[in-house]
């Protein structure tokens, strides 16, 4: 993750707030970590942890009202992209980086076919008539497993697994080189994750592109990552590669949510939650801001910044007891 | 063993543009008292329809519907309303399933209320105030109205409406999938608990197997309107005969690295539940379909309690 010259993508110090009325919600709070070409990153947390706000950011679009990137770096292939002018940034968008919304129910334009949806990006981005991005459509639509001879159907015609492989077949129609998947499987059925999740590999392989992934079903960061950032409050509290988080996670919280999960291939009699619930982004706790769920908390965990520690090469824990929760776990 | 609830080829079809909707289709299933049946199956399976139509949020199509032994399949008006306070039911959207203009506690206070339990004002709040404790809501938000509240509380406040008129048979309608990891399991814990201290009976209907496993003592699994599987959860989990219970399975991503499962991947779109065909209604997507499979299916027991809906399952399954 550290080789300069494999460094792909960048994020640095990256610091995020939203405004409604009069007060501030601190969504992103100083948040690094860079990308390697052809790397799949994970980042997994809960709701409100900021997960999707950094992918927009990295995209640029984020709501120009409430929103205001308060600091940081954002470079691809050494380019800066948070100065970069409104005009350059439309032709990087949806041809460079381009991004899996969430929900496909409401990713579709419901008035028009889901051909011309895929169609329009493909004219946006390159000097073609409309006949050859019809039939760059086309194929797209079959590359992602539906006949072509459905170009002419719209939205509602199709089911939720059929409308995200559209939302798909539009974030690729250009062959970006980042793609930005945000939860790009948890509107759809576990059958129908098997299948997209399939297809997105595959693309990946034969593309080389490179994936950041937004979830938090622990499943299918270990399926589909090469590295994990685990974000708890705007903030990543642990980093490293898949192995590293699966096999020895360090920080309490990634602790916490991995013992939380009801385990299918085993019984067990009570589950262990995470007690309490994330903070609140407008009211920050000093110090963690994981200390009040924190079994392991104590006065300094209360106050100042808390330190990285890296545990083993390349995986970071942001914990200032790291050390006496790994003994313990 | 005391059977609560039991179904006899339970129908419910719905009038739809394209013809009728097989919505569920002949569902036979037992539930004992005390105990956790789970229901699988993904989105259109009909599991949700299922436990609406159990608990008569809507009116069966066909079949029959026992509660304690007695036939409670028509019930009307006053006899109704009886009903409601031995079933109810835990919705899946903590966001919509609360009024949004009501506080917490005359939520909790509604049914009490509406049965005409208790009278005494003194007594509701009693009652409201034991019911948060027991869920554990916090006395401040009393007077907090759902908007205020996160979703694991939201969905603790319908856990609390659910028990007011201590229930003996509580459906639980993915009561947890709305909610994050962390919250997921206090939730479920919390059920876990309520359910041994009142002995309920419950229903889990989830397309979360994980959730299920750590729930429910018996599963059926679901597949376009009918039960594809049925038996104990650890039999399931030991041995899995039906092949869409296995596709299915084997589609959970794991946590565990080192033990990654064989992928199943099917191909195709799920059947049309609209007037479907008499044969297998997985056979589009099935590896293992042959001619034989458009032939109409039976659940039989395969195995001493266990369940299969599928011609080929001891040939597949290497069963003698």
């Amino acid at each position: 993750m550290k080789n300069q010259e494999k460094e792909f993508l960048s994020v640095k110090d990256l610091v995020v707030e939203y405004t409604s009325e009069d007060t501030v919600i601190h969504a992103v709070n100083g948040v690094s970590f860079s990308l390697e070409k052809g790397h799949v990153l994970g980042l997994v947390g809960e709701t409100g942890a900021g997960k999707t706000t950094i992918a927009k950011s990295i995209l640029r679009v984020l709501p120009d009202m409430s929103a205001r990137v308060v600091g940081g770096e954002i470079r691809l292939e050494s380019e800066e992209l948070l100065t970069k002018p409104e005009k350059e940034m439309e032709k990087i968008r949806g041809k460079k980086i381009s991004m899996i919304f969430q929900d496909p129910m409401t990713a579709l334009n419901p008035t028009q076919t889901i051909g011309a949806q895929i169609a329009e990006v493909i004219s946006t981005h390159n000097k073609i008539s409309k006949a050859e991005a019809q039939t760059r459509a086309m194929q797209m639509l079959e590359m992602v497993g539906i006949k072509a001879d459905r170009y002419q159907d719209y939205p509602f015609q199709l089911s939720g697994g059929m409308k995200q492989r559209v939302v798909i077949a539009i974030a690729l129609a250009c062959d970006p080189e980042l793609l930005l998947a945000d939860e790009p499987t948890t509107a759809l059925d576990v059958t129908i994750q098997a299948q997209v999740l399939d297809m997105i590999r595959n693309l990946k392989k034969e593309m080389g592109t490179s994936l950041i992934l937004i979830t938090h079903d622990l499943g299918v960061v270990g399926e589909m990552c090469d590295e994990v950032a685990v974000v708890y409050a705007g903030q990543i509290i642990e980093s490293g590669t898949k192995w590293d988080i699966f096999d020895h996670p360090s920080h309490p919280y990634t602790v916490g949510l991995f013992h939380a999960l009801p385990d299918i291939s085993k019984k067990t009699d009570r589950l262990s939650p995470i007690e309490g619930l994330p903070p609140d982004p407008s009211a920050l706790p000093d110090g963690c801001s994981f200390h009040p769920r924190c079994p392991y908390a104590e006065d300094k965990c209360r106050q100042g910044e808390m330190p990285t520690v890296e545990v083993s090469a390349g995986h970071f824990c942001k914990c200032c007891r790291c050390g006496i929760v790994n003994e313990e776990v | 063993m005391q059977t609560v609830v039991e179904t006899k080829h339970l129908k419910k079809y719905f009038e739809s543009r394209g013809g009728m909707l097989h919505a569920v289709d002949d569902v036979s299933l037992k539930i004992e008292k005390g105990k956790t049946m789970g229901i699988v199956g993904e989105s259109g399976c009909g599991k949700s329809t299922l436990g609406r139509t159990i608990i008569h949020l809507q009116d069966s199509t066909d079949g029959q519907i026992f509660l304690n032994g007695e036939d409670v399949t028509v019930r009307k008006g006053a006899q109704l309303k009886k009903l409601r306070e031995k079933m109810q039911i835990i919705f899946q959207d903590p966001y919509s399933s609360l009024n949004p203009r009501m506080s917490v506690e005359s939520i909790i206070a509604d049914p009490l209320k509406v049965q005409g339990k208790l009278k005494s004002k003194g007594d509701i709040d009693a009652e409201v105030t034991r019911l948060m404790k027991l869920v554990g809501i916090e006395e401040r938000l009393r007077t907090s109205y759902p908007h205020e509240l996160d979703g694991g509380r939201r969905q603790r406040v319908g856990i609390a409406r659910a028990l007011a008129l201590n229930p003996e048979f509580v459906v639980c309608d993915e009561p947890v999938s709305a909610l994050d990891v962390s919250i997921q399991a206090q939730v479920l814990n919390l059920l876990m608990d309520l359910q041994q201290q009142f002995g309920l009976t419950l229903m889990f209907i989830t397309h979360n197997l994980s959730v299920v496993r750590h729930i429910s003592d018996d599963i059926c699994v679901m597949y376009l309107g009918q039960v594809v599987e049925s038996c104990e959860t650890d039999k399931l989990f030991e041995a899995t005969l039906h092949p869409y219970t296995k596709a299915l399975l084997s589609a959970v991503p794991s946590v565990d690295l080192h033990h990654p499962s064989e992928r199943i991947l099917l191909k195709g779109e799920i059947t049309s539940p609209i007037d479907p065909k008499p044969g297998c209604r997985f056979a589009s997507r099935c590896p293992y379909a042959k001619d034989v499979c458009e032939q109409p299916q039976e659940l039989k027991e395969v195995l001493p309690g266990h369940y299969v809906s599928c011609c080929r399952c001891k040939e597949i399954n290497g069963i003698s």
